[in-house]
């Protein structure tokens, strides 16, 4: 208590001891005086016998105080002050700082939250994707997820596995939900047995679905999502045991789930029982995705071991039909590769966001850079109070010690700023939702973001402040008292530093600058690409289902389509108007399957590559922008007559005929119990996956046509994509139009994913477009900070050089010459620069192949841009300064010193 | 900034010295310097100064205590004056410092064995 009293005292005490020792001295020199000295000698002798009297002073206080911290405290108020009487250094310095410090944190909070947190589940590290591969199997490369797992294989993993607690599979599609308001497309999940119990998450009200739920053709229960019960239902509690039309069926409401509760990465409304049929299940079939969690104690590899052993049991205990081998399969070379959870929500987004952590570092190191610099400069134009602080007992330890107390205060400052920033960035983040970002609902600012920032503002403040620091503080700097005054030049020695520093600056910058560079360049030859449809802004589309449990039959499933068809094509505006099974890149599980041509020999023991089936109406091509590069396409009375023609992409015809005009009138089947169809048209390849990903072969099917299975009743595609070319895509009264039509023909459909194809194709491009502009921004703050280093320590160097430039100048140097030199010094620095960058550049650049497309990680155009830009860039930071001085008048100069 | 005292005394001595000298008399701090070294018939070399951090030890541990007063040839100066747990405390560091000095004299004494 009493020490505290003191500390705060501090001021009085001092004031009381310096009157002390005054008459202390006083008294002595009277003496002395007495004793028949002179004043003045008596005063220096009375000086001498003391000591250092400031020393003494600091002694006599340091006793009352925990010396250090009370140091401290007034080292921080001492910086505080010398701040403040300083505003624009202060505020350049706190801009720099929590600008790059805000970039980080919020850059930082998204890879936290999407790749560091672990799930939402109960004991998430056990949760694993059932993922696998098939390297045997032809054309299932284009499958993103690996092959997925076919109903008899969940029977067989779940019934005989031995390392997993509970599995489960599921698939994520749409229903229609009526009686409830206007007819609304929901997302569902279907679920096998397993499935929740996996997760481990309980319902917020009522119960799981249960085994009991998975009877094939029992009562037809499910689950809401906390969402869908939230908006459709009003959160009340009795919706347990109502009932919810889902497809034109009555389902019993079970449960409801907790909110934020996700089937991986999957949102829906409503969870349905997959319900199994044991008894028609073959081999087939692989649509499924399979989670499971790992015993206590058991690994993945232990798992992947474990479902090796028990793919031949699945083989032997199901088949395919009757005449068929069922270990076809083994030449499929199917393979578990068991994935932990998280790796299967975060996908490939995290090589992106450590490319983009990575440069937002580099461009705080940049920033640090700067503030370095001005620290130097500002320690140096202190150097006289240093030198008088030290020659006053001012220890050494204590000069450092109070240059990064206040580069420490900078940092923090700038630390609370920049959180501020980055709190505002994450929501400006999140609200514009950049790319298919999974988990982005999650991503907030946590404990751990505010632990990196702190840590982030005090190392960064120690980066900076050491330099100037170590520098200035050093024991010789009682020399600076003599050789302050008067320089001629400035020594080489002395800007060192700060050369390193710009070096160090220009060579980061280029790095930045070529990453963002070479994203523009991919960027660029994806534009290039025909993805297969034409000007997207005005193409709107729309998804349409029709239940079985709607409307029954097949034929009359394609003449609604059709009937919607004719009404969308009479909106005015319309152009045209045609539906498919999916448009590219919608992102919709496609179908695949084998095809077999007429003229070809297939072996008995090989399964035929997978091609992409989709289901074309007529127009479609000329409304959507394709090119139909030979033959014909399909009209609507040989869709009505079940005629067996098809169509074809012309990376298929090739594949097959050799070239497109040769499939013309070649003839194939998806099995052998289907008729042979006649190829009528070639299609141009469409980028089906996004235009970096090849197009894959395709198939094009009539939306009717009769049972590929055998006898059985035609089938209709029951779920398409209409696509409308309109100058009016996507306006408000042109969506009431479209509504309006559809309802005319059935006013039970609900309209699903209406957008336009341009929403589709920029979200296919989202993942290159937002490390494009990452990267960009990355780029754009390191070249502006680089070249206020270079500007910065030119000026300051020329500002220096002054006195020699205007000794120059008067003995006649032409004007010109002299600022040749300048400008060959400052080049000197930017060559250097650029020459380690570039080196470094091609290395690090190396990182972002994965995220390139049509260039390569060492394009030489773009490295040689850059670096031209960046030299162009220095030469013109130094001319401004190099010009000023020359057109001082030299005589000023000189009259000045 | 010369260590002399450092070097010439060892720890707690200079407050042992002023801690007797006041036990005669309360005292300024000038008076003190001075009655030390002329005590100690200037054998020892004091710097003046470092007898202030020695009285703010002894003020922080409360074994002296100070007023402000006036010196002879009326100055205003802080007067130290020694408290009863100062005088038990010298007690305690004298015996002590005897018997260490006894110790070492009898180490230091031409051999007798």
């Amino acid at each position: 208590m009493n020490h505290l009293r003191k500390l705060f005292s501090q001021r009085r005490m001092y004031l009381e001891l310096s009157e002390e020792i005054q008459a202390h001295l006083d008294e002595k020199v009277d003496e002395l005086v007495a004793d028949g000295m002179s004043r003045e000698e008596a005063r220096q002798v009375a000086l001498r016998e003391f000591g250092n009297v400031s020393v003494v002073e600091e002694k006599s206080l340091d006793v009352w105080t925990w010396s250090y911290v009370e140091n401290l405290f007034s080292d921080v108020k001492y910086g505080l002050r010398a701040l403040r009487h300083n505003p624009v250094f202060t505020i350049v310095v706190l801009l720099t700082i929590s600008i790059g410090i805000a970039a980080n944190a919020v850059v930082f909070t998204v890879v936290n939250s999407v790749l560091l947190k672990p799930l939402h589940y109960p004991r998430a590290e056990e949760l694993v994707a059932l993922h696998q591969v098939a390297p045997g199997a032809e054309g299932l490369a284009d499958f993103e997820n690996g092959l997925l797992l076919s109903p008899s294989m969940y029977f067989t993993y779940a019934e005989h596995n031995r390392t997993f607690q509970s599995l489960g599979v599921w698939f994520a599609s749409t229903a229609n939900v009526t009686g409830l308001a206007v007819p609304e497309q929901v997302r569902t999940v279907g679920v096998s047995d397993g499935v929740l119990q996996t997760f481990g998450v309980p319902p917020a009200v009522g119960r799981w679905l249960s085994q009991t739920d998975q009877v094939p053709r029992g009562p037809e229960r499910v689950m809401l999502s906390y969402g869908y019960w939230q908006r459709r239902f009003g959160g009340s509690e009795t919706v347990v045991g109502q009932n919810i039309t889902l497809d034109s069926r009555p389902r019993e409401i079970v449960g409801v789930m907790p909110q934020g509760f996700q089937v991986v990465d999957a949102d829906f409304d409503v969870i349905t029982p997959l319900a199994f049929d044991r008894g028609s299940v073959i081999l087939a079939g692989f649509g499924f995705h399979g989670i499971a969690r790992l015993k206590p104690g058991k690994t993945i590899a232990d798992a992947d071991a474990d479902l090796a052993r028990l793919l031949p049991v699945w083989m032997d205990s199901w088949s395919n039909g009757p005449g068929n081998n069922p270990h076809i399969y083994e030449t499929w070379k199917i393979t578990p590769i068991i994935r932990p959870l998280k790796q299967e929500v975060i996908g490939n987004i995290g090589e992106l966001l450590w490319v983009v952590m990575g440069t937002i570092g580099v461009v705080m190191l940049i920033a640090c850079a700067n503030v370095t610099n001005l620290l130097l400069v500002r320690v140096e134009a202190r150097q006289q109070e240093l030198a008088v602080r030290a020659a006053l007992g001012a220890g050494w330890a204590r000069i450092v010690r109070g240059i990064l107390v206040e580069s420490v205060m900078l940092g923090l400052m700038g630390g609370v700023v920049g959180l501020a920033l980055a709190y505002s960035g994450v929501r400006l983040l999140v609200a514009m939702s950049p790319t298919n970002l999974p988990r982005l609902s999650e991503v907030s600012l946590d404990a751990r973001t505010l632990g990196f920032t702190f840590l982030l503002s005090v190392l960064s403040s120690v980066l900076f402040g050491l330099v100037p620091a170590l520098k200035y503080a050093g024991p010789r700097s009682g020399s600076h008292l003599r050789s302050m005054g008067r320089t001629i030049t400035a020594s080489r020695e002395r800007h060192r530093a700060r050369n390193l520093l710009v070096i160090g600056q220009v060579s980061m910058a280029l790095v930045l600058l070529v990453g963002a560079g070479l994203m523009i360049r991919t960027f660029e030859a994806l534009r290039t690409v025909d993805p297969g449809f034409a000007d997207p802004q005005h193409l709107q589309l729309l998804r349409i289902s029709i239940p079985g449990s709607l409307v029954a039959e097949p034929e009359r499933v394609t003449r609604i389509q059709n009937g919607i068809l004719d009404k969308l094509a009479a909106i005015p505006g319309v152009k045209s108007a045609g539906f498919v099974s999916e448009m590219p890149m919608e992102g919709f599980d496609s179908n695949w399957d084998q095809v077999f041509a007429q003229d070809k020999v297939y072996a008995d023991n090989t399964i035929p590559p997978l091609r992409l089936y989709k289901y074309i109406s007529p127009d479609l091509l000329q409304t959507a922008g394709t090119t139909l590069v030979a033959g014909r396409e399909m009209m609507w009375s040989e869709i009505y007559g079940l005629q067996p023609r098809v169509m074809v992409s012309e990376n298929l015809a090739r594949e097959m005929w050799g070239t497109p005009s040769a499939a013309i009138g070649k003839r194939l089947r998806e099995s052998p119990k289907m008729p042979w169809h006649e190829v009528i048209g070639v299609i141009q390849d469409v980028s089906e996956k996004g235009v970096q990903e090849t197009a894959p072969e395709t198939v094009y099917w009539a939306p009717l046509m009769e049972n590929p299975f055998g006898p059985g009743p035609e089938q209709a595609t029951r779920t398409v994509t209409f696509a409308v070319r309109s100058e009016r895509a996507g306006a408000e009264s042109f969506l009431n139009d479209v509504r309006e039509a559809v309802w005319s023909v059935n006013s039970n459909l609900p309209l699903a994913s209406v957008r336009t194809m341009q929403d589709v194709y920029g979200r296919s491009l989202a993942r290159t477009s937002f490390t494009l502009v990452m990267l960009g921004i990355a780029a754009a703050m390191a070249l502006v900070l680089g070249i206020i280093g270079i500007y910065g320590v030119m000026s300051y160097a020329v500002s220096q050089r002054q006195r020699e430039i205007g000794i120059r100048l008067t003995l006649g140097a032409p004007r010109g010459h002299v600022l040749q030199m300048v400008l060959q010094q400052g080049t000197k620095l930017a060559l250097a620069g650029v020459a380690i960058g570039v080196g470094a550049g091609l290395g690090l650049t190396r990182l972002m192949t994965h995220l390139l497309f049509g260039v390569t990680a060492h394009d030489p155009l773009t490295f040689a841009a850059v670096s031209g830009l960046l030299i162009l860039v220095a030469v013109l930071a130094c001319y401004i300064p190099a010009r000023r001085a020359i057109l001082v008048n030299p005589m000023v100069t000189l009259r000045y010193e | 900034m010369t260590k002399a005292t450092q070097r010439d005394l060892f720890p707690g001595a200079l407050e042992m010295m002023i801690l007797r000298t006041l036990k005669r008399q309360p005292l300024h701090g000038y008076a003190l310097a001075q009655n030390i070294k002329q005590t100690s018939d200037n054998v020892l070399q004091i710097e003046e100064g470092s007898l202030y951090p020695a009285l703010q030890r002894l003020l922080k541990q409360e074994l002296v205590k100070a007023e402000w007063g006036t010196s002879s040839t009326n100055r205003r100066v802080r007067i130290y004056k020694l408290t009863a747990a100062g005088a038990k405390h010298l007690q305690r560091e004298v015996s002590s410092f005897e018997r260490m000095l006894e110790g070492i004299t009898r180490v230091l004494a031409p051999g007798e064995s």
